[in-house]
């Protein structure tokens, strides 16, 4: 069973449709009884990163995640999901994350592009991953977002995309965690491939 | 790299596809979800679903069939028509729409604008705005399907949308529309000058080469076209490898 962690932000709709397309057994809860259950959890989001941290803190779920990511439970997060596996961001304030991942959370400034990065790119290999042995290439992933993680270490890095000067963090490892920036629900057969990964085959 | 984006449209009425030229001879053409399906097997990057029914109790239909098509299609999609409260959005997001379309209740209310992108953010707002050519240039925002002219600005309207927190436009412009001469590229210049935010190209679209033009003239982030993939004139997937032969990046 896989839970995904209601804490009343984002599409977890999508990710469940996703989820239910492969067959994979999942339920939307914030609920700690129920996430014990759970052998893997995807943290999904849509929104600012200072709402989805007191979100969580509000349903008493920041730190039951955090020692429980700790002891090894694997932890997927999707977009600002994944933005608060980092360790801050200085989205509308400077506003602390779980610390799964070092690195930090900043807007994207490029004036040659649009922000915020909209639409499908290239996720390209930073190191030889599962993902890339699965897929057979370097997928075209859904993005939609304003800003992007900066100061991470190069080995936690899998996969980025490139906008303007920008060099996106898209896709990130650290031990039990991972992260994806795009929206793998959203990021057509490719995208459903790596959320089966994560279902299947990750740690 | 990052990729221009084909968006092809459907346009709903009591939960079936329907085809018609300016809402006259509508012709039923099939389900949403088998329609929608086909068009994610082409390759299409997004889709847009614009609810053309009047009433509240047929717009329970589109929930449904908003539903219907989440759990079957795994690319971003875009509802339309008849929006007009934020209640009316948290209704489609909930149902599995990634985004909705605000267009005449936008003009008549602008709150919603702000007011949708602060709850839900502003990646789920486009503003979707009907413009046609003023004789005296510049172009006006028109309502109601394209029959009433507001007498606004375009570019002050989308100047404004964006503030209040739009997070992309969806351009079409009525003096191209239907005509299949291509885009209406001096209009989509002016207000994607204007704009950080990306611009959804629509009206006009009759031939590969306009996906092209649109794309090299840089006036667009996406197109999107409605009968000409219904009528089966061209595959997604042609225009597709027809714009990577040219250069523009795409997803294939």
């Amino acid at each position: 069973m896989i839970g995904i962690i209601d804490y009343g932000m984002g599409n977890l709709r999508s990710v469940e449709n996703a989820l239910h397309k492969l067959k994979v057994d999942c339920v939307i809860t914030s609920q700690k009884e129920v996430l014990d259950q759970c052998q893997k959890w995807i943290l999904p989001g849509v929104g600012a990163f200072p709402d989805c941290i007191s979100n969580l803190k509000k349903m008493d779920l920041f730190d039951y995640i955090k020692d429980s990511v700790n002891n090894g439970k694997p932890l997927l997060g999707i977009c600002l999901g994944m933005q608060a596996l980092f360790e801050y961001s200085t989205e509308m304030e400077y506003c602390q994350g779980f610390g799964f991942i070092k690195g930090n959370i900043q807007l994207m400034e490029d004036l040659n592009v649009r922000i915020p990065h909209i639409g499908w790119n290239q996720l390209e290999k930073n190191q030889d991953h599962d993902i890339y042995s699965i897929l057979g290439h370097e997928p075209y992933v859904y993005f939609v977002h304003s800003y992007y993680a900066q100061d991470y270490e190069d080995k936690d890095l899998i996969g980025y995309s490139v906008y303007g000067d920008l060099k996106i963090c898209g896709l990130v490892q650290h031990k039990n965690v991972l992260g994806c920036q795009f929206h793998p629900e959203k990021s057509a057969e490719d995208g459903l491939k790596i959320l089966k990964y994560f279902v299947e085959d990750f740690v | 790299m990052h990729t221009r984006r084909i968006i092809p449209c459907l346009d709903v009425m009591n939960g079936k596809v329907v085809k018609g030229i300016n809402f006259v001879g509508l012709k039923e053409v099939g389900d949403p979800v088998q329609l929608a399906r086909e068009y994610y097997l082409q390759q299409a990057d997004e889709l847009v679903f614009l609810d053309i029914t009047a009433t509240h109790e047929q717009r329970d239909t589109m929930v449904k069939v908003v539903e219907q098509v989440a759990k079957e299609i795994f690319i971003p999609f875009t509802v339309g028509g008849g929006i007009r409260t934020v209640e009316d959005i948290r209704k489609m997001l909930l149902a599995g729409a990634d985004k909705v379309s605000l267009n005449s209740a936008a003009i008549k209310n602008p709150e919603v604008i702000s007011q949708g992108a602060k709850l839900f953010g502003s990646q789920c707002i486009v503003l979707a705005i009907d413009a046609k050519k003023r004789e005296n240039g510049g172009w006006n925002v028109y309502v109601r399907g394209g029959r009433e002219d507001t007498g606004i600005d375009l570019l002050e309207w989308v100047k404004k949308g964006v503030s209040l927190g739009a997070g992309e436009i969806l351009l079409t412009s009525m003096d191209a529309d239907g005509t299949k001469k291509g885009f209406d590229i001096e209009m989509l210049k002016a207000v994607h000058n204007i704009c950080h935010v990306p611009v959804i190209a629509s009206g006009g679209c009759g031939s590969l080469y306009h996906f092209e033009e649109v794309f090299k003239e840089d006036c667009a982030e996406a197109a999107l076209a409605a009968s000409l993939f219904h009528y089966k004139e061209l595959s997604v997937m042609d225009v597709k490898k027809h714009l990577e032969k040219e250069g523009i990046p795409v997803r294939l």
